[in-house]
């Protein structure tokens, strides 16, 4: 039945926001555990661990958001796991964001110069100590910016999830035009709120960028 | 639970993916060039432009990196109509795709015009140069030469990013693989195939960016 597009409405798509928060949150947890291994194989001293880190950021980034969703909530289902779309959506966003999290620290490792390790190594610190120490606090100030940045990324691309299923912001959206019969209005809403989410992000990580260059 | 593994309905059915791919690469090359085109001269527009185009360029830019593309999808596809103007789903998904790109290739050739150092363009100005032979000579092509990587990289994420136009059933290889999934029951086969052919085109584009910038830009 097509009833008026009213303010509970609006209410509703604003209360979906925390289910975009929440995914947001697991999948930035989770591609931040992923990121931190791929970060690490990709500045290991071993090649074949190297080679393997480039690998996975390489596949991933070489395929679409949505081939990789799809594969977890219909695929898994063949193994005899039943998925849920939390399930498959937690997996699929944890295995992109580390792809991306993990080439962005990468480059962060890489930016200190090699003389800080030597350094680290003529104090007689162990290579884990020297990446404890030394490395990592340095590196990890330079991180700052671009994560927010990508936190952005992130948020926008929860999105996607919507197409499985999830109920978040979009799926609200959609919801919500197959009941009132609006979607010019109802998804001007959505694009609203999305951008309400990441407007202050983007600014922020500008700010902090902006910040580092001028301290360097 | 052991599952066998069956890829032949699926190759079966080659022909609604090639045509999907087909659609996939018309889209992805007609948004490089209209994005790229919106970018030089947003670009163009939000350096050197009066203030009010300035700020009207600034606008745009923000909105559309801070909001997803598929909303963006959904609002020229499913909303447009009510305000009178109707596209077919491939038409909606080429303009969508180009308004988003668009404001990205700005954003990215706007900082190569501001690396460009002022005392360049004052070394064109000496030579007696007009106005759009600077920016033709001494401006965009060092700018390009520079944000090249960036483009590149962005216009691949493009290219992935097309799949999503699936969902307003524009008929590109991620749609056609779920009109394949739906008549084979293979889910996992299909998005497995899916998503190499996707991995290959990834590929094959950064290959094809590589020998365009040594055609174009590499120093001879």
């Amino acid at each position: 039945m097509i009833r008026e597009l009213g303010f509970i409405d609006i209410l509703y798509l604003i209360a979906a926001m925390r289910w975009t928060l929440a995914l947001t949150a697991i999948a930035f947890l989770g591609g931040g555990m992923v990121g931190l291994v791929i970060a690490l194989l990709r500045v290991s001293p071993a090649l074949p661990l190297r080679w393997l880190g480039g690998l996975y950021v390489h596949v991933v980034q070489g395929t679409p958001l949505l081939a990789w969703l799809f594969v977890f909530f219909f695929g898994l289902s063949i193994v005899g796991v039943e998925v849920s779309p939390w399930i498959a959506a937690a997996a699929a966003y944890s295995i992109y964001a580390g792809a991306f999290l993990g080439e962005i620290w990468r480059g962060c490792l890489q930016a200190i110069p090699k003389t800080q390790w030597e350094a680290g190594a003529s104090l007689g610190l162990s290579l884990t100590e020297q990446m404890r120490y030394i490395i990592v606090p340095q590196a990890l100030r330079l991180a700052i910016p671009p994560t927010v940045g990508f936190l952005v990324q992130l948020i926008k691309n929860t999105s996607l999830a919507a197409v499985i299923g999830f109920i978040e912001l979009t799926r609200e959206g959609q919801l919500t035009t197959a009941v009132t019969f609006r979607p010019f209005t109802v998804y001007l809403i959505v694009a609203a709120l999305y951008f309400a989410l990441c407007f202050p992000l983007t600014q922020v990580s500008r700010r902090l960028e902006r910040r580092l260059h001028v301290a360097r | 639970m052991t599952y066998s593994f069956q890829f032949r309905d699926v190759f079966a059915a080659w022909e609604f993916m090639l045509d999907g791919l087909v659609l996939t690469l018309e889209l992805s090359l007609v948004t490089m060039v209209s994005g790229l085109v919106i970018g030089m001269a947003g670009a163009a527009g939000r350096v050197y432009g009066p203030s009010w185009l300035r700020a009207a360029i600034a606008v745009y830019v923000e909105v559309i990196r801070n909001t997803p593309l598929i909303v963006q999808l959904f609002l020229i596809f499913f909303g447009l109509p009510s305000a009178g103007l109707k596209f077919d789903a491939n038409t909606a998904a080429m303009v969508a795709l180009s308004i988003n790109l668009g404001a990205y290739s700005i954003e990215i050739i706007r900082a190569g015009l501001q690396a460009i150092p002022r005392s360049q363009i004052e070394a064109g100005q000496s030579l007696g140069l007009s106005g759009v032979q600077i920016f033709r000579y001494v401006v965009i092509f060092p700018a390009l030469r520079m944000m090249f990587p960036a483009l590149a990289s962005q216009f691949v994420l493009l290219m992935l990013a097309t799949s999503v136009v699936s969902q307003i059933s524009a008929e590109d290889l991620f749609h056609m693989a779920s009109i394949v999934q739906s008549r084979t029951f293979r889910d996992f086969e299909v998005y497995i195939i899916v998503a190499a052919a996707y991995l290959v085109l990834a590929i094959v584009f950064r290959l094809l960016f590589a020998a365009l910038y040594q055609l174009v830009f590499a120093r001879r």
